[in-house]
């Protein structure tokens, strides 16, 4: 991250555009290449990395490593698609969530790592991807399973008396095919951008207080120093967070969508 | 409040031209989409078959385990019951023999009580039988001698000799006969009573 403040004794806080930088390679191309999709290679290619090594060589009985990288995908497995979604339908979609889960949380976790500085999900296009995926993913598994069971679930809820179906129809409509996508993708765009702009903030003022003002004032900078530290972790937190909400929202939708009746 | 933090944020954007954070850039979709389908197809295609492999190897070491544990206790209760069942061989055959002396004894005893008695009749039999003819010699010797002595006795009191050996046998034999018909009970009193008158 590029300290926001110059040497002009102004203070500048953090601004929109730190999430457009400059583009560097292929400028104007539907390829274009800035930072922020570097830091995105950066994270896939980490996540490759450490789960190509962790599970090329695995034991029946695991070592640290291999436990660990076990760990995480046990957490996908088990506690999001068995339990929400059976053995049967999980298993079918468990690339489908363990991608999202794995992918938000390395995505994420790039907000923190210094040097990069940025989340690679703050940027509207992986939380957008990963909601449409989602999106498509419930709507098949719904219109697969039996597509009058779905979109009578969808729309017309059982339960409720035929007069309400006209108002109640266009809610569901809107609120399983309109704001669940919406959602899922704001909420974790969201929290990337704040949590980053909060950083940014949390440093540059202490840059500010630190090297731009004299006296008393400098002891300012410890306490957004103490501030960003704390908040530093908060992120991690948000990022593991954000990262298992997203994976478990998709995992709900399919499960709904796929529910007999509900 | 979130929009207009992002509006101020974006107002005092230091990159010149203005962007929303909620219009997506093509690029932005495109790299996100290759960052995806990248990442789906090494989960899909590389991670979850091995972990799916692992996972499989190790229930199946699991039930290898149980199923050799099953095995040894299978093995060893089949121990068990052989032993058992020649432990109660052994006592049953160990019985029989018991069984079998038992009878052998009696029988012994019995064979030789049976042999003893046997001897012990043919003892008697043969003293039996000795013993007649000693009282058949002695009576046939005794009737020669009686003849004698009474032939004597008489030619001593007749003063005759009775030396006619045809007469003196006929005379004795006479007596004799007298004298058994005078033995019997019922003949002895008529005799006497007889012989009084």
């Amino acid at each position: 991250m590029v300290p926001m403040v110059a040497n002009d004794g102004e203070f500048h806080g953090p601004a929109i555009g730190e999430f457009f930088p400059e583009p560097l390679w292929f400028v104007g191309t539907p390829f274009e290449i800035n930072r922020i999709m570097l830091v995105r290679f950066i994270a896939v290619a980490a996540l490759l990395l450490l789960f190509w090594l962790g599970t090329r060589r695995m034991k029946v009985v695991p070592g640290r490593f291999q436990s660990l990288i076990e760990m995480g995908l046990d957490l996908v497995r088990v506690n999001i698609a068995y339990d929400l979604l059976g053995k049967k339908d999980g298993t079918r979609f468990l690339p489908v969530i363990t991608t999202a889960f794995f992918m938000v949380l390395f995505m994420n976790i790039t907000g923190i790592i210094p040097g990069l500085n940025i989340a690679g999900s703050s940027v509207i296009g992986v939380p957008l991807v990963l909601a449409v995926v989602a999106y498509v993913c419930f709507i098949y598994a719904g219109v697969k399973k039996s597509p009058k069971n779905f979109f009578r679930n969808a729309l017309f809820p059982p339960g409720v008396p035929s007069g309400l179906y006209m108002i109640v129809t266009p809610i569901e409509f809107f609120a399983t095919f309109v704001i669940r996508p919406v959602t899922l993708t704001l909420r974790l765009m969201m929290n990337m951008i704040v949590g980053h702009l909060m950083l940014v903030l949390f440093f540059s003022a202490t840059q500010f207080f630190l090297f731009q003002l004299d006296g008393p004032l400098k002891l300012f900078g410890a306490g957004t120093l103490a501030f960003g530290f704390v908040f530093t972790l908060f992120e991690i937190l948000v990022a593991v967070l954000q990262a298992y909400v997203f994976a478990l929202l998709t995992a709900v939708y399919i499960q709904l969508a796929v529910a007999e009746e509900h | 409040m979130l929009n207009a933090l992002l509006s101020t944020a974006s107002e005092s954007g230091g990159s010149g031209t203005e962007h929303s954070p909620l219009i997506p850039e093509v690029y932005d979709l495109v790299w996100s989409a290759v960052c995806f389908i990248v990442i789906l197809f090494f989960f899909w295609k590389l991670v979850l078959p091995r972990v799916k492999k692992l996972l499989d190897d190790r229930s199946a070491a699991i039930e290898g385990n149980i199923a050799k544990a099953d095995e040894a206790q299978r093995k060893a209760e089949a121990a068990l019951e052989q032993y058992t069942a020649q432990l109660a061989d052994a006592r049953a055959e160990a019985g029989r023999i018991r069984e079998t002396a038992r009878e052998d004894g009696k029988k012994i005893v019995a064979d030789a009580r049976d042999t003893a008695t046997a001897e012990a009749a043919r003892v008697t039999a043969t003293a039996h039988a000795q013993i007649e003819a000693e009282r058949q010699s002695a009576l046939v010797s005794l009737r020669a001698e009686v003849g004698t002595l009474a032939i004597s006795l008489a030619s001593g009191v007749l003063g005759e000799s009775l030396t006619d050996d045809k007469k003196a046998t006929a005379v004795v034999d006479r007596f004799l006969a007298e004298l058994e018909t005078s033995d019997s009970p019922s003949a002895r009193p008529r005799v006497g009573s007889g012989s009084t008158k």
